[in-house]
């Protein structure tokens, strides 16, 4: 048995047996230093992996040595070691990040639980990721749901709202996550297997009703966990109220897996010979993914809490996700993966601005950041350089990100969506300026509640955000990791899903 | 020996290590200054050198990065975006001088960042004018965009940032939601962005052809920095920065960058050719068109200098527009002379508002009577500064004015001469007025300060030599400069018109 054919495994089975040790440390330092560790683990496993697949191609792993598909099979191709590094690569930086921003946020006997419950969420987003197996991936998704949950709710030392935000979020996700698992049910029924592989050529050619009401079920189940338009409710008072640590690492994350799962299902499982495929492109995802764009974007505009207009936002940005995956073609999946890696970066640096805002501050509210850049400069810059990357200017990740999606909608021939898409990105221009220039432009409270010192965040806190935002630069102006793999795994996801390439 | 291929980065990064040297010398202002004047002078020999190899035939290009396959940031520089880069850099050095001498006589707060931002907008400029694709074009035109919105909204009150609201909100809307389309658009069909002499859409007709006029349309408003009506809403509202700002916005860099793009776009990515057969610069011929008379009528209206001032830009640009649009040799030749001439005679003017506003602390042209009586070498330069404006021999500005006839007769509109010539009649009427006024006019006489209206009547119609009120030196020195730049230039225009003909397929 050898480092490199165990691989695979290593990023779930890392954290998760990992994260129970986390409960037996003393309370303090030692939960999110060993917490912090593991997640460099799991980071580094993955990106062990994304260079494997890279090489060797598609790696297939069966646990204990079952064979597919009876047995659960890891299968990483470039799409999901894309993400895997992705999730991972958030939470090496969150992790380190947290411990500030946790000591402030959450009660102290509850910090371990914290560290605890934030490592099994990160399994389960892995864990979704990685697996070749339908089942195995509600399995993986209640996981990394219940912890969320949890997480969630630690909130509400300083906001009892969290536990609102929870409970729905809990009712929402546990409906979402039913309908994904009476989808794969009926799945199941009609094909007696779950192996993804495995169900992606025993569905060939079958479009009975009984796989149609399947898909529908999944589609709409995932499209709550993703928060697609109008299916995001739950999403804005659960990023608003969590822990600010928590809410840059789901940000980050969460929803983007979920992205990952819709794209794997419908590329890797039903394929385009299934006949409600394009239907749902044409009369699902486009639609709603324009509608999520403007009216998230438009309601973003009017929130008075940075952290609201922040969720919102998400919703908006999600919506270039679908629409770039509704045009089916090498180019919008292309698209897609490049924004969910990069959305990922540039939310994930916002968040934690605001984490810094909050530590000091007390308040993710608007008027909590007027002047602040006389009072926390490199927070403020770090927020304005990841919101100019929200916005999609030059050199940074998000210029790259609408470069692929509007390329892709003209060569689709949808050339009216392209205005769409910055139209959109106009309002975002709003909604980030509004914030900014409350930052520059505004005088600093000088008494009141939100009158502070001039102090910047802890270094602690200040260094993870700027590697985030540096990663927002760096990949804006270095494309090579992104685009490269990006486009070579939505040509691959294409040729099994049996479209043009 | 620096080669101009490698003068090529150099004048890029040259401004920003100005731009650290400005920020470390915070504390000292004679040394911040200095830096500024140093890098200043430094850009402007890496530029001249780089004109000069153009002007020899050579071809500098630079490679920085390949960003997404087939889009790299690259430069290359021909003839016109030499000397955009001369002018803007010259007169960068200009603005410098004069910023001195006009922040320094107004005690302005944040002059640190003031000069900070001057010199990232300066490399930004440079970095349009030797882009060598689209690409490379927008992330520059952004940079420019960005780093002068500090520079409008420097007295940070509730007027400049509306202005600056303003400002970032009509070229951001603009650039993002109507030129960034149109430069995927265009990548999409050809996959390429680079800037080729012929054009590069007239390989790919077909699938062009449906779309030309849309395509212009998008790049025509697209480029809100070229102001073309109704995109012109930032440049009055930029009006509320500092003087020196002003300058900068009208004649240095920002609208300049605008229709030099818009120039560059006609000439290298449509072709005049392909624009001539198609016949889809037509309807933005006369948009231009409308925009001269338009603005120009506006601006009869406005009493505030500077706000006049700003409408006559807007009208002059058009100038340029309508060179790119006329698709013709001589209508180019006329658009790419006229950036040269308006640069200088549109920085004359402005430097000596300031002057006044310094001196005076007058906005309003109506206050402006028998002025010229104790300012006479700022109104002096301002009467250059119109003549050229209006295209009046022996000023720079007449040359684009007779080029652009030439190209409207060859285009066979011959009602765009027509139109040519009113405009001119109606700048005479705005802009000439106000040195004749401060001339000839005596002032007006006000109940509060009838006593010090009394003493200057006093001293007749003429000059009061004795009795001069004039502005620092270092606010009148730069004004009298450009007016005299702006009479050389009239001379010298043919090897000018030479060393351009190549963009045009002459030469």
């Amino acid at each position: 048995m050898n480092f490199a054919e165990q691989l695979p495994v290593l990023p779930v089975i890392t954290p998760l047996i990992l994260a129970p040790v986390t409960l037996l440390l003393p309370q303090g330092r030692a939960p999110h230093l060993f917490a912090t560790f593991v997640s460099w683990l799991t980071f580094a496993a993955c990106a062990f992996l994304l260079a494997a697949v890279s090489d060797v191609g598609v790696i297939s792993y069966h646990l204990g040595d079952w064979a597919p598909p009876l047995g659960i099979e890891y299968r990483i191709d470039l799409a999901n070691a894309l993400v895997l590094m992705l999730v991972s690569g958030i939470a090496a930086v969150v992790f380190p990040f947290a411990y500030a921003s946790v000591r402030l946020e959450i009660d102290e006997r509850q910090s371990t639980f914290f560290y605890c419950a934030m490592l099994i969420c990160m399994t389960g987003l892995l864990g979704v990721t990685i697996t070749g197996d339908a089942f195995n991936v509600f399995v993986f998704l209640e996981i990394s749901s219940l912890s969320t949950y949890a997480l969630i709710a630690m909130g509400a030392r300083r906001d009892r709202r969290a536990l609102t935000a929870a409970f729905n979020y809990l009712v929402m996700g546990t409906i979402g996550a039913t309908f994904f698992v009476i989808g794969i049910g009926l799945l199941y029924q009609a094909t007696g297997t779950l192996n993804m592989a495995d169900l992606h050529d025993k569905l060939a050619g079958n479009s009975s009703r009984v796989v149609g009401a399947g898909f529908a079920f999944i589609v709409v189940g995932v499209g709550l966990k993703l928060a697609m338009f109008p299916l995001h409710l739950w999403l804005p008072n659960a990023y608003a109220h969590a822990p600010s640590a928590v809410s840059a690492f789901i940000a980050a994350t969460a929803t983007k897996v979920a992205v990952y799962v819709l794209i794997r299902f419908f590329y890797s499982v039903f394929g385009f010979d299934f006949a409600f495929e394009a239907a749902a492109f044409t009369w699902v995802l486009l639609p709603l993914g324009l509608a999520g764009m403007f009216v998230a974007s438009f309601v973003a505009l009017f929130q008075e809490d940075v952290k609201r207009m922040l969720a919102y936002s998400s919703v908006a940005q999600i919506g270039y996700m679908l629409l770039g995956l509704s045009f089916a073609t090498v180019e919008g999946l292309t698209a897609t993966l490049v924004h969910v890696f990069n959305h990922a970066l540039m939310k994930g640096a916002l968040f934690m601005a605001v984490a810094c805002v909050v530590f000091r501050a007390g308040s993710h509210s608007i008027d909590a950041f007027a002047g602040l850049s006389k009072r926390m400069p490199v927070t403020t810059w770090a927020f304005i350089l990841s919101g100019l990357s929200l916005i999609g200017v030059p050199l940074t990740v998000g210029f790259v990100s609408k470069w692929y999606l509007l390329e892709a909608a003209f060569a689709a021939g949808h050339w009216y969506a392209g205005f769409l898409i910055v139209a959109s990105s106009l309002i975002a221009v709003l909604y980030i300026g509004r914030i900014a220039e409350v930052m520059l432009l505004r005088e600093p409270h000088e008494e009141g509640r939100y009158a502070i010192p001039a102090k910047d965040a802890p270094l602690s806190m200040l260094i993870p955000m700027w590697v985030l935002v540096g990663a927002n630069i760096y990949f804006g102006v270095r494309t090579g990791l992104t685009v490269d793999i990006a486009t070579r795994a939505a040509e691959a996801l294409m040729l099994t899903a049996g479209g043009a390439p | 020996m620096i080669t101009p291929g490698l003068a090529i980065p150099l004048a890029l990064v040259a401004p920003l290590l100005g731009c650290l040297a400005i920020w470390l010398l915070d504390k000292s202002p004679n040394l911040r200054e200095g830096a500024t004047l140093i890098t200043a002078v430094v850009l402007l020999a890496l530029t001249v050198m780089i004109f000069l190899a153009v002007g020899s035939g050579q071809q500098p290009g630079y490679m920085l990065i390949e960003v997404i396959d087939g889009l790299p940031i690259e430069f290359k520089v021909e003839p016109l975006g030499a000397m955009f880069a001369v002018i803007a850099s010259g007169l960068w050095l200009v603005n410098s001088v004069y910023s001195i001498g006009y922040m320094r006589g107004h005690n302005e707060k944040n002059q640190t960042r003031f000069y900070m931002s001057f010199a990232v907008a300066i490399s930004a400029a440079i970095g349009v004018a030797f882009a060598a694709n689209l690409f490379t074009l927008f992330i520059f035109y952004e940079i420019l965009t960005l780093s002068t919105f500090p520079l409008v909204t420097h007295y940070g009150d509730e007027k400049a940032r509306k202005g600056g609201r303003i400002y970032l909100g009509v070229l951001m809307a603009t650039s993002i939601g109507l030129l960034l389309p149109a430069i995927v658009w265009t990548y999409a069909i050809t996959g390429t962005t680079d800037f080729t002499v012929g054009g590069i859409l007239i390989d790919h007709k077909e699938a062009v052809a449906p779309i030309t006029g849309v395509l212009l349309g998008l790049y025509a408003f697209g480029i809100g920095k070229a102001a073309l009506m109704p995109a012109h809403p930032w440049l009055p509202n930029a009006m509320v920065a500092p003087t020196p700002v002003s300058a900068f916005l009208h004649a240095v860099a920002v609208v300049k960058a605008g229709v030099f793009s818009i120039l560059k776009i006609v000439v290298y990515i449509f072709g005049i050719d392909f624009l001539t057969d198609t016949g889809a610069s037509i309807p933005f011929m006369w948009v231009a068109a409308g925009s001269i008379l338009l603005a120009s009528a506006i601006a009869m209206h406005k009493d505030n200098l500077k706000a006049r001032l700003a409408y006559s830009t807007v009208s002059q640009l058009s100038y340029v527009t309508l060179g790119a649009m006329l698709a013709t040799q001589m209508g180019v030749m006329g658009g790419a002379m006229q950036i040269a001439a308006h640069a200088l005679g549109k920085m004359t003017l402005f430097m000596c508002a300031g002057a006044i506003y310094v001196a005076h602390h007058k906005t309003l042209v109506s206050e402006m009577r028998g002025l010229g009586r104790v300012m006479p070498f700022t109104f002096g330069a301002f009467f250059l500064g119109a003549m050229s404006i209006i295209g009046l021999p022996p000023m720079a500005g007449s040359w684009p004015k007779f080029l652009l006839m030439l190209g409207a007769a060859d285009a066979g509109q011959l009602a765009i001469i027509a139109i040519l010539m009113i405009s001119s009649i109606l700048n005479v009427v705005y802009l000439l007025s106000i040195p004749v006024q401060a001339f000839y006019m005596s002032p007006t006489v006000k109940e509060e300060d009838g006593g010090d209206a009394k003493s200057q009547g006093a001293g007749g119609a003429g000059i009061q030599w004795g009795n001069l009120k004039e502005a620092p030196i270092l606010c009148i020195a730069p004004p009298l400069f450009t007016a005299t730049g702006a009479f050389v230039l009239f001379f010298f225009a043919d090897p000018l018109y030479n060393y351009l003909l190549p963009i045009a397929g002459g030469g």
